[in-house]
């Protein structure tokens, strides 16, 4: 009996240490560190219609980065677009909005006249449409 | 029917033209004044025109879409 429980004791660590990887993977899904620098350090930022922009001219690297980033949310846009059985610059657009709002202080945003801010405390200069 | 000027009013003729001479004067002084400082002042703007040409956005559609964005943005956190 005693052994049985052992055992079990140990297929439990098992189990346990196997639901941790699967359960943290998805939460693994974060932003790549060059990304993550390059929007800190307000080189790129985030535009009204949902898609990155350079705020200064970009190097190559970066701007490799940046059209990756875009093209695959231009893809994510698609997809979601077809499902909500909207535009894809609708969706796009409604991104955006949030992901303006979601910016953190210091980080780069454009506001609807085409300038670009820094973020700080306050709330973003987003366009009249945004909810 | 023709009718001279002294047949319509009972006022001597020399009296209606002083009257009418006084305001030919009167009309070309104000002309003057009015031409020489009623100038139109037009600026351009400092600032550039924008020209929104997102109207095929309603608020409306963004309003139904922001649960769906929200969740994307979550969903795929490496690329927003």
């Amino acid at each position: 009996m005693f052994e049985y429980i052992k055992k079990n004791k140990a297929l439990a660590a098992i189990g346990a240490l196997v639901l941790t990887a699967v359960v943290a993977v998805p939460v693994m899904a974060q932003r790549d560190p060059a990304y993550e620098a390059a929007r800190s350090s307000g080189v790129i930022g985030e535009k009204p219609d949902g898609y990155l922009g350079y705020v200064t001219s970009p190097s190559p690297a970066i701007k490799a980065l940046v059209e990756d980033i875009n093209i695959k949310r231009k893809a994510a846009y698609t997809r979601k677009a077809q499902e909500t059985n909207s535009t894809v610059e609708q969706f796009a657009f409604t991104s955006g909005c949030n992901l303006i709002m979601r910016t953190v202080p210091g980080e780069k945003y454009q506001t609807p006249s085409g300038t670009w801010n820094t973020r700080d405390s306050s709330p973003p200069v987003r366009d009249s449409r945004c909810p | 029917m023709l009718y001279q000027t002294s047949q319509l009013t009972d006022r001597p003729i020399g009296a209606i033209r002083r009257k009418m001479r006084s305001l030919t004067t009167a009309g070309l002084i104000l002309g003057i004044a009015t031409g020489l400082s009623a100038c139109v002042q037009v600026t351009a703007p400092d600032k550039p025109i924008v020209i929104n040409l997102n109207i095929n956005i309603k608020q409306e559609v963004v309003y139904r879409l922001n649960d769906d964005a929200k969740d994307l943005i979550n969903k795929e956190a490496d690329i927003f």
